[in-house]
C-alpha cells in the first residue's frame, strides 16, 4: 500500500482570484470591485462578445509579511487577459492610488499578475490609452517601492503589458510563463512560418520561456508552479528592496549587449546565453 | 521621405542623415524662445536587424531613444529642454531575433525615458504626423505630457494595421469600418482617437506631406502653446481623463478609478 497522495497544487492552474488569494497573507484578501458590483465593459454586448462582471482583472488588498499590498491579477479565462478600458482603468487605478499612499509615506507594495495576449481588439484605443496610464504609474510608483510582476503562464505575458513587465522593479516567472512583445502566433501571421513556427513549443519556450528569461536577466527569478514557491518569490523581492537601476533604465549595459550580436547569425536561447555571459566577463 | 524625416527636418534645420543608428534623428532646435529636443523614428534599408527597416520601432531604436532622452536629463539641471516625438510609426518589428533579444525591454527603456524626463519636469510633447501604432506609439508618444496631431486622412492611430485586425478578429475590412462608425477606439482616423480625449489640440489645414513654411510655422506655434501649458500643469497624464471628450467618451475609466478610490481604505 502506498501513502495517500497529496494533490500537488499548481499555481498555474489557479484562477486569477484565487493567485491573489494565494500571494496575501491568510485571511487578509478583500476584493475592490468584486464581481457583484458588475462593473463591467460597456462596449463588448454592442459587439457581440458577453461581458464579465469584473472585466477579467482582479483587485485585492490584504498584506504580504505584515506589510499593506495590493494584487492585481489578470484572468487569462477572460478574453485572452485582454486589456479593455475596464480592466486596463482597474490596474492603472489602483496603481494611481497606490502611488498616492506612497507619496504619503505609507507605501503599499505592488504586486501584478501578467497573463495577457495584451490590448483587447473589440477596445483597440481605449486599451492602448490604458496600458499607456499603468506604464506610467508604474513608473511613478518605483521610484517608491518595488513594483512585482509574476508572469506564471500558461498563457504568458504580451503585447503593451509586456513592456510592463519590463518596467517592473523584479520579475518572476516560472517555467510555464512566457514573455514577449508579440506573441508566437502575431509572428508567424505578420512574418510567416519561416520567421517562427508558433506550433514549435521547444523554440517559441527556447526563446521567450521563463527558465531563458531568467537565464539572460530579462526576469529575475525563476519559481517552481506552486502557490508557496511564488508566495515566497513575491516576499524575497520585497525583502530586496528598491534594485539599485531598474532593468529599463540600464541602457549603456543593453546597447552594449545588443552591439556584441551579429544579426546575419541565427541566434537561439543557448547562444544567446554564452554571448552575454561573455560580454560580462 | 517618410514624415517623420520630412516633419524633423521642417522642425530642426537638421538633415535626417548621418545618425547612428540612422533609423533615430535627434536634435535641438529652437521653438518659439526656447531651445527643445526633437526625435523621430524613420525607415533605414540598412538597418541591422531586417524586421525593423520599415520605420518600425525596434531593438535599436528603443534603447537609442532611451540614449538620447536621457543625455537631455543629464545635461539640464535648471532649465528643463522640452523633449518632441515626431510620431510616424507603422508599429513594432515582428521577429525572431527581437523577441529572443528582449524587444519588450528596448520598449521599456524608451517608455522608462520619456516618463523619466515627464516626472523630472522636462516637457514632453508628442506630435503625430503619420502613423502611431500599437507598441510603437507606447514607447514613442504615449507617455508625453501632452499629444498634438495633424488633422489628415493618413495620420492614424490603432493598435494593430487593419489588414491583421481583419485577419485576427476574422471580419472584413467593410465590416471593420461599420465597427469604427459604433466605435470611436476601433476607428483609424485621428478624429475618432481625438474623441477618446487624449489629444490637447489637433492641427488643421497643414500640408503634411510637403510643409510650406507656413505649415511649419503653424505646427512650431502648436508646439510652443503645448510646451507651456505643459510647463503649468502636472507632471503624471491626468489632464488626459480631465477633457470634456474623455468625460463623454472614457466615463468607465473615470468611474472606476472613483470606485476604485471609495474602497481603497475600508
Amino acid at each position: 500500500m502506498s501513502a495517500p497522495s497529496i494533490p500537488r497544487v499548481h499555481f498555474t492552474e489557479l484562477s486569477a482570484r484565487e493567485r491573489a488569494k494565494a500571494l496575501l497573507e491568510a485571511g487578509t484578501f478583500r476584493e475592490l470591485l468584486g464581481p457583484f458590483e458588475r462593473i463591467e465593459s460597456p462596449h463588448l454586448s454592442p459587439q457581440g462578445v458577453v461581458p464579465q462582471s469584473d472585466d477579467g482583472v482582479v483587485v485585492a488588498r490584504g498584506t504580504i509579511d505584515g506589510s499593506p499590498a495590493v494584487i492585481l491579477a489578470i484572468e487569462a479565462a477572460f478574453q485572452g487577459g485582454g486589456i479593455g478600458e475596464v480592466s486596463g482603468a482597474k490596474i492603472a487605478g489602483a496603481l494611481e492610488l497606490a502611488l498616492g499612499d506612497a507619496e504619503a509615506g505609507t507605501p503599499v507594495r505592488p504586486v501584478l499578475v501578467l497573463e495577457t495576449g495584451g490590448i483587447r481588439l473589440q477596445e483597440a484605443n481605449l486599451g492602448l490609452l490604458a496600458i499607456a496610464e499603468v506604464h506610467a504609474a508604474i513608473i511613478a510608483l518605483r521610484r517608491y517601492v518595488p513594483v512585482v510582476g509574476v508572469i506564471a503562464g500558461p498563457l504568458g505575458c504580451f503585447g503593451g503589458m509586456s513592456i510592463a513587465a519590463g518596467l517592473c522593479s523584479y520579475l518572476i516567472m516560472t517555467r510555464e510563463g512566457r514573455l514577449g512583445l508579440n506573441g508566437p502566433a502575431v509572428i508567424e501571421e505578420e512574418a510567416g512560418v519561416a520567421e517562427l513556427d508558433s506550433r514549435d513549443n521547444r523554440r517559441v519556450w527556447d526563446i521567450m520561456g521563463g527558465e531563458q528569461r531568467v537565464a539572460v536577466g530579462m526576469a529575475d527569478t525563476l519559481t517552481e508552479d506552486d502557490p508557496d514557491s511564488v508566495a515566497r518569490a513575491v516576499r524575497e523581492a520585497f525583502a530586496a528592496g528598491l534594485p539599485e537601476r531598474h532593468r529599463s533604465a540600464k541602457v549603456e549595459r543593453y546597447e552594449t549587449r545588443l552591439g556584441v550580436i551579429d544579426s546575419s547569425q541565427e541566434l537561439d536561447g543557448q547562444k544567446l546565453r554564452s554571448i552575454w555571459a561573455e560580454e560580462r566577463r | 521621405m517618410s514624415r517623420g524625416s520630412t516633419w524633423f527636418a521642417a522642425l530642426t534645420g537638421v538633415k535626417p542623415a548621418g545618425f547612428e543608428p540612422a533609423s533615430v534623428l535627434c536634435a535641438d532646435a529652437k521653438v518659439g524662445d526656447e531651445r527643445a529636443r526633437f526625435l523621430s523614428v524613420v525607415p533605414n534599408s540598412e538597418a541591422r536587424f531586417p524586421r525593423a527597416r520599415g520605420g518600425e520601432l525596434g531593438l535599436e531604436e528603443g534603447w537609442a531613444i532611451a540614449w538620447y532622452v536621457r543625455e537631455v536629463m543629464s545635461d539640464d539641471e535648471g532649465d528643463r529642454r522640452a523633449i518632441i516625438a515626431v510620431v510616424d510609426v507603422p508599429g513594432q518589428p515582428y521577429g525572431y531575433h527581437e523577441e529572443l533579444l528582449g524587444l519588450n525591454l528596448a520598449l521599456a527603456a524608451s517608455v522608462n525615458a520619456y516618463a523619466g524626463a515627464r516626472l523630472a519636469g522636462h516637457p514632453v510633447i508628442a506630435l503625430v504626423v503619420g502613423r502611431a501604432i500599437s507598441g510603437a506609439f507606447l514607447a514613442h508618444g504615449l507617455q508625453a505630457n501632452r499629444i498634438l496631431a495633424l488633422r489628415d486622412e493618413d495620420v492614424e492611430v490603432q493598435v494593430m494595421s487593419k489588414r491583421s485586425t481583419a485577419r485576427i478578429t476574422r471580419r472584413s475590412v467593410d465590416e471593420l469600418d461599420k465597427i469604427a462608425r459604433e466605435v470611436p477606439a476601433t476607428a483609424f482616423d485621428v478624429g475618432s482617437f481625438a474623441r477618446l480625449g487624449a489629444l490637447h489640440h489637433l492641427i488643421e489645414g497643414v500640408n503634411a506631406d510637403e510643409p510650406g513654411d507656413a505649415d511649419v510655422e503653424r505646427v512650431r506655434d502648436a508646439l510652443a502653446g503645448a510646451i507651456s501649458s505643459a510647463r503649468q500643469d502636472a507632471t503624471d497624464l491626468s489632464s488626459r481623463l480631465e477633457s470634456p471628450e474623455a468625460r463623454e467618451n472614457r466615463s468607465a475609466s473615470l468611474r472606476v478609478r472613483e470606485k476604485l478610490a471609495e474602497q481603497w481604505n475600508q
